[in-house]
C-alpha cells in the first residue's frame, strides 16, 4: 500500500525550505522473521524533488535510512505560485509522487 | 583474402578493446553503470571502500562542513542528523553511518537550485562515528564526523 508523502514549505525571501516524511516501511533486510528467516530488504532506494518540472535534487538511499523517513532540503530561487513535486522509487518497483503549490 | 592492411587494423581494433576491457573489469568501473544507483557504494562496509567505490578521493577534515548530531541517541531506529557545507560549487552530499552493516546511507545529488543543507533519519546499528562528506564540482572531498552514542533500552 503506497500512502500519500507529507510536504511542508515554508517560504523566507526566494529560499523555500521543504520538509517531507514519506510512509515507507524502509526494511533493513537484517532483520529476521519468527522462524530465523532474513526479511528482505524493502526501502526507497531514489527520490527526486523537481521545481516546475525542473530536478533540482536527487538523492539515492540505502536501507539503513529509518522508517517513515524524514527530508528536509533548501530550494533557492523559488516564488509563490511554483509547483514543488517530489517523487520516490523503491527497490521493488514501487513509486509515489505528490505536488504542492507554494503560497 | 584481407590486405596488410585490412589485418592491421583488425588486429589493432581487436587487442586494443581487449585491453579496454581487461582495464575495466580489473578498475571495476563499468562505464554503463556510472548512472544507475551506486549498488557497491551502498554496500561497502568501510568509509574507504565508500569512496573507492564511487572514484572520490579520501575526504579531508573540514570547518566548512557541519554535521548535527545527537550525542545519545535514545531511539537508534530514528536518529536525526542534520549536515551542510558552507563551501560553494558543491555537487554531492553524502551521509555515513561507520559500524552499520553497510556505511553509505544516503548520497545526495545537488544541482544549483539546492542548498548543500540536509536534514535525515537514519538506523543506527551501534554506537559509532557518522561522517558528513562535501564533494565539490572540482572532485574535492571533505568531511566532518560526529560520534554518536546509543542507548539500549536506556539502562545499558
Amino acid at each position: 500500500m503506497v500512502e500519500p508523502m507529507r510536504i511542508r514549505t515554508q517560504l523566507a525571501g526566494d529560499k523555500l525550505t521543504v520538509r517531507v516524511l514519506m510512509q515507507h516501511d524502509m526494511e533493513s533486510g537484517q532483520r529476521k522473521d519468527a522462524v530465523g528467516k532474513i526479511i528482505p530488504a524493502w526501502h526507497i532506494q531514489d527520490v527526486t524533488a523537481q521545481l516546475n518540472g525542473r530536478t533540482v535534487l536527487q538523492a539515492e538511499w540505502g536501507p539503513a535510512v529509518s522508517k517513515n523517513p524524514f527530508l528536509q532540503f533548501v530550494v533557492k530561487s523559488v516564488k509563490v505560485g511554483d509547483k514543488l513535486s517530489l517523487n520516490w522509487k523503491d527497490n521493488r518497483g514501487d513509486s509515489r509522487t505528490d505536488e504542492v503549490t507554494v503560497s | 583474402m584481407p590486405t596488410r592492411r585490412q589485418y592491421l587494423q583488425h588486429t589493432l581494433r581487436h587487442s586494443s578493446l581487449t585491453v579496454m576491457t581487461a582495464l575495466w573489469a580489473a578498475s571495476g568501473l563499468w562505464p554503463e553503470l556510472t548512472w544507475a544507483y551506486e549498488k557497491s557504494a551502498f554496500e561497502a562496509q568501510s568509509p574507504a571502500n565508500v569512496y573507492k567505490a564511487l572514484g572520490l578521493p579520501m575526504p579531508v577534515a573540514s570547518k566548512d562542513v557541519w554535521l548535527t548530531a545527537p550525542e545519545i541517541a535514545e531511539n537508534a531506529a530514528v536518529v536525526r542528523l542534520s549536515f551542510g557545507c558552507t563551501l560553494p560549487n558543491i555537487r554531492r552530499m553524502m551521509l555515513l553511518v561507520e559500524k552499520n552493516p553497510a556505511d553509505l546511507s544516503a548520497m545526495f545529488t545537488l544541482t544549483e537550485w539546492v542548498e548543500p543543507n540536509f536534514t535525515t533519519t537514519v538506523k543506527m546499528a551501534q554506537s559509532t562515528d557518522v561522517f558528513a562528506v562535501a564533494v565539490a564540482a572540482d572532485g574535492k572531498a571533505f568531511f566532518a564526523k560526529k560520534e554518536v552514542k546509543i542507548t539500549l533500552g536506556g539502562c545499558g
